[in-house]
């Protein structure tokens, strides 16, 4: 979502960024701080895609209809896991993927309101008038009946799902926290997502985990995927410190997760994270009772 | 792998220099030991901790591997550009190397002074200090 703000923000308009507090959270009490009185419009992703933590969606929708704003949420994450009611959810304009539903990749949906708000869009693409002209071209029919599918399938298991994912994640999350010491689940303990979580691991880095549990696929937290140094953006305005940042992990459970799977997840981790502690010089340090942010590091 | 004994165990050993490099937030700490044979003057054995990726473990790995039987010149000799040959290192993972180097560095340094302090130690009074 950043880089069409910063897109618009070139073109002349005014965009105000929001950052959570430490639970990871965009209320409506921060969005109403954030608007000004010639607000046009409010993005706000429905739940994160790094940390899984639930915005205040719905009420930010009443919010911006009171005041007579365009409301888009991008709910990449949370549409097909729960259910959307853009009626009662105050949304005017929805965006949502197909390769995170089950659907077929590169089809991707927006919702647009016609009435009480009308929304009116223009183009991105001139021609065609595909689409009622908001796209020219073609339409890739197989892709719109195989994201209509995914969506069948996903409203009728996203209640027995849900309810099982999140047990399969409690499961993983007490195992993992018990098992090993200095272990932080990042965002807001209980509004969050069912089916993802993020962990950091102290004294052990992501990526150097990943490559120690190989079976598992999964995501170092950290944004640091290699060209830049910088950790997770994300986990950063959550407070979360910069060692424990490059830290952590993101991992998610799907429709066909089972518990075995989960136990072995489970017990991966908790090898590699012992392995590389006994590798690690910060970790010698925690124990030795050495505090790690008191030590003028070198800069590099 | 491992260490002779944490830094303030190995404080006191003058045989042993320490190098600790990086830092938690740029997400690569290296921190490598080296024990030297005092006769000789060749470094007898290495050992690495690090924290970071699987390119700066393997780094520091090699530079251990690397540092065995060679004299303190030598081993200041290893360059970063060596590391990143013999791992294949992809560009992104140069800094790694770098700091695989640094470590090298360091642990030398901190062998020299350790050494330099403990001769003026023994030396009997009088006698002029090591320059």
């Amino acid at each position: 979502m950043l880089d069409p703000c910063n897109r618009l923000a070139k073109e002349g308009f005014d965009v105000s960024f929001l950052e959570p507090g430490e639970d990871g959270i965009i209320t409506r009490e921060m969005v109403e701080g954030a608007m000004r009185e010639y607000t046009i419009l409010v993005s706000i992703m429905w739940a994160n895609n790094e940390i899984g933590t639930i915005n205040e969606i719905p009420e930010i929708g009443s919010l911006c209809h009171d005041r007579g704003v365009v409301f888009h949420t991008d709910a990449t994450q949370w549409a097909g896991k729960m259910p959307v009611d853009v009626k009662a959810d105050n949304i005017d304009l929805l965006s949502m993927s197909g390769h995170k539903i089950y659907g077929p990749k590169g089809v991707g949906v927006l919702y647009v309101r016609r009435r009480r708000p009308r929304v009116r869009l223009q183009a991105l693409v001139d021609g065609g008038g595909q689409e009622r002209g908001f796209r020219p071209g073609t339409l890739n029919v197989t892709g719109i009946v195989g994201m209509g599918k995914a969506c069948e399938i996903a409203k009728a298991e996203m209640d027995t799902d849900r309810e099982r994912l999140y047990t399969l994640r409690k499961k993983l999350e007490d195992r993992v926290t018990a098992e090993l010491g200095v272990v932080q689940i990042n965002g807001h303990p209980e509004r969050r997502l069912p089916h993802m979580t993020n962990i950091s691991f102290g004294f052990v880095e992501g990526e150097g985990l990943m490559m120690a549990c190989k079976d598992i696929a999964m995501s170092s937290g950290s944004a640091c995927t290699s060209a830049s140094l910088e950790p997770s953006y994300v986990l950063k305005v959550l407070g979360v410190g910069d060692d424990l940042a490059h830290s952590s992990l993101r991992l998610s459970l799907g429709r066909w997760t089972t518990e075995e799977e989960v136990d072995f997840a489970a017990a991966n981790i908790i090898e590699g994270v012992t392995k590389l502690r006994q590798l690690s010089p910060l970790y010698d340090m925690h124990n030795e009772g050495i505090d790690i942010t008191k030590i003028e590091w070198g800069a590099h | 792998m491992g260490n002779f004994g944490t830094t303030s165990e190995v404080k006191d050993r003058t045989d042993i220099g320490v190098g600790l490099v990086g830092a938690p937030e740029c997400g690569d700490v290296m921190q490598l030991q080296i024990q030297v044979d005092e006769t000789t003057g060749k470094i007898k054995d290495a050992k690495f901790k690090c924290f970071g990726c699987g390119s700066a473990i393997a780094s520091s790995s090699l530079a251990t591997e690397w540092l065995k039987d060679r004299t303190l010149e030598e081993g200041l000799a290893i360059k970063n550009t060596e590391i990143v040959e013999e791992l294949s290192l992809p560009p992104v993972k140069i800094h790694c190397s770098v700091l695989a180097e640094d470590a090298i560095k360091a642990a030398i340094a901190d062998y020299k002074t350790k050494h330099a302090d403990a001769s003026m130690k023994d030396a009997p009074e009088g006698t002029e200090k090591p320059s």
